[in-house]
């Protein structure tokens, strides 16, 4: 039987260009839901995200049963989780955009604004960076992906850093661990990187 | 490395048409958007502009029905602006496909706009459109509405007060340059992108590679649009960015 692929509506901007790419990449049973009850039964788990860390989360929050199924289905099932850019975010402890904001707390670490050091760079860390795995992992390869972000990932512990980039400073690009990976680019939007990249998320066995 | 000098082609759009035709590659219909960005993904254009020249609010659904086909055979970022006047405008462009929406007359006339944008879906998908005319030596003034009417607003003030709304980029236009082929107007890039810590994309004027390379570094500009270059097949988007590389900035690698 086919894999149900449980993509997370909580009214996320980039839900619908996730889902099309997942298609693109050949996923066959992706499920567009707000149901946790789907969520905790899924074979594959996918966090969208765009805009303030601190609204997505409330918006999640919102979903009654949400985070709790996500929890019990990636933390104590393990199935495969993919969180992206926001919902990469979101797996941090907390996020300060606009105040301190509670996050799912699944991979230790705080996300902070980028730092303008310089004329020359610029905030938000927009357009076409490096993806450099830092370790082997299954679903990073070197390339370059998409970026649009103005806040960063500041990992607690550096051995859950999965793969890097440069804007000013070395900026977290992925971040994971076991059966969690979250990407800070938008794979959805890094044209065939990104399909690929998506690609070996669905055959990914961790 | 760091972050790539965006190449950015830009389609104009009226009631779901593209007004200037594309003939750089055989498409089935050199009218239809959708069969152009699909074109321009192919060529690995960094990102992709629609601007809807022709928006009128009775007519928006035209525009985000393009931005809905276009998301699901290109996966590329796409910026779509013209027409949009409220936060509820934008969402239904971003939840439509698109990843960024550029905001001009409205801006200028209620700037709240802006902050409205950003507050409820980020600065990063908030593109403040400037269409600036040159008034002086040194002092550029902005135009609304495709650069017919005169505001007597200064265009490096403006620009600083997009900046500080909650803008996540400015799209800089001269509108003495736009389609004279005669490069981007450089002194007036270079003043915004010197005032602002966000990226600000060079608009108006292109004619040949070399301008791109001069926006980039003697305007101080993060990405560059062009429209007519692309379009009519003069060049393609690999030769501008092995022209940004050849002339020491960082840009992408087409495979």
């Amino acid at each position: 039987m086919a894999e149900t692929i449980a993509l997370i509506d909580y009214g996320a901007g980039n839900l619908h260009s996730v889902h099309n790419a997942l298609i693109a990449a050949g996923a066959s049973g992706v499920v567009v839901t707000a149901d946790p009850d789907v969520v905790a039964a899924a074979d594959r788990i996918v966090l969208p995200g765009v805009g303030a860390f601190g609204a997505c989360r409330d918006a999640l929050a919102g979903i009654d049963g949400m985070i709790a199924a996500m929890d019990e289905r990636v933390r104590q099932d393990a199935v495969p989780f993919l969180g992206i850019c926001v919902g990469m975010q979101l797996l941090a402890d907390k996020g300060i955009e606009f105040g301190d904001h509670q996050g799912l707390g699944w991979i230790g670490g705080t996300v902070h604004a980028i730092p303008a050091p310089s004329a020359d760079i610029k905030v938000p860390h927009m357009g076409w960076n490096d993806v450099t795995p830092t370790a082997g992992h299954d679903l990073l390869e070197a390339g370059e992906a998409y970026y649009l972000h103005g806040y960063h990932f500041d990992a607690a512990d550096t051995d859950d850093i999965l793969a890097t980039t440069h804007h000013g400073m070395q900026l977290v690009s992925a971040i994971g661990r076991d059966n969690i990976v979250g990407v800070q680019f938008h794979p959805e939007k890094s044209q065939a990187y990104g399909l690929a990249f998506l690609k070996r998320f669905l055959e990914w066995k961790p | 490395m760091t972050v790539r000098i965006r190449v950015i082609p830009c389609l104009d759009v009226a009631d779901g048409r593209v007004v200037k035709g594309v003939n750089f590659v055989d498409l089935k219909d050199a009218g239809d958007p959708v069969e152009q960005a699909r074109a321009y993904d192919a060529a690995g254009a960094d990102e992709l502009c629609f601007l809807d020249i022709g928006a009128s609010h009775e007519k928006r659904d035209t525009i985000i029905d393009v931005v809905r086909r276009t998301a699901e055979v290109c996966f590329m970022p796409v910026t779509v602006g013209g027409g949009v006047r409220t936060a509820d405008d934008a969402r239904a462009l971003l939840m439509a496909g698109a990843d960024k929406v550029a905001v001009n007359s409205a801006a200028v006339s209620r700037p709240e706009v802006v902050s409205d944008i950003a507050g409820r879906f980020g600065s990063q998908c908030m593109v403040a459109s400037i269409d600036a005319r040159r008034v002086d030596e040194s002092r550029w003034e902005i135009f609304t509405h495709g650069g017919r009417t005169p505001t007597a607003i200064d265009a490096l003030e403006h620009a600083v007060r997009m900046a500080e709304l909650g803008a996540g980029e400015l799209l800089v236009t001269s509108m003495d340059r736009d389609g004279t082929r005669d490069g981007y107007d450089l002194a007036l890039t270079r003043a915004i992108a010197d005032a602002v810590s966000i990226p600000v994309v060079a608009s108006g004027g292109v004619g040949n590679l070399d301008h791109m390379v001069d926006g980039v570094i003697k305007g101080g500009a993060n990405a560059v649009l062009a429209a007519s270059i692309f379009h009519f097949g003069q060049h393609s988007i690999s030769e501008a960015h092995d022209a940004l590389r050849a002339a020491g900035l960082p840009a992408r690698r087409n495979s």
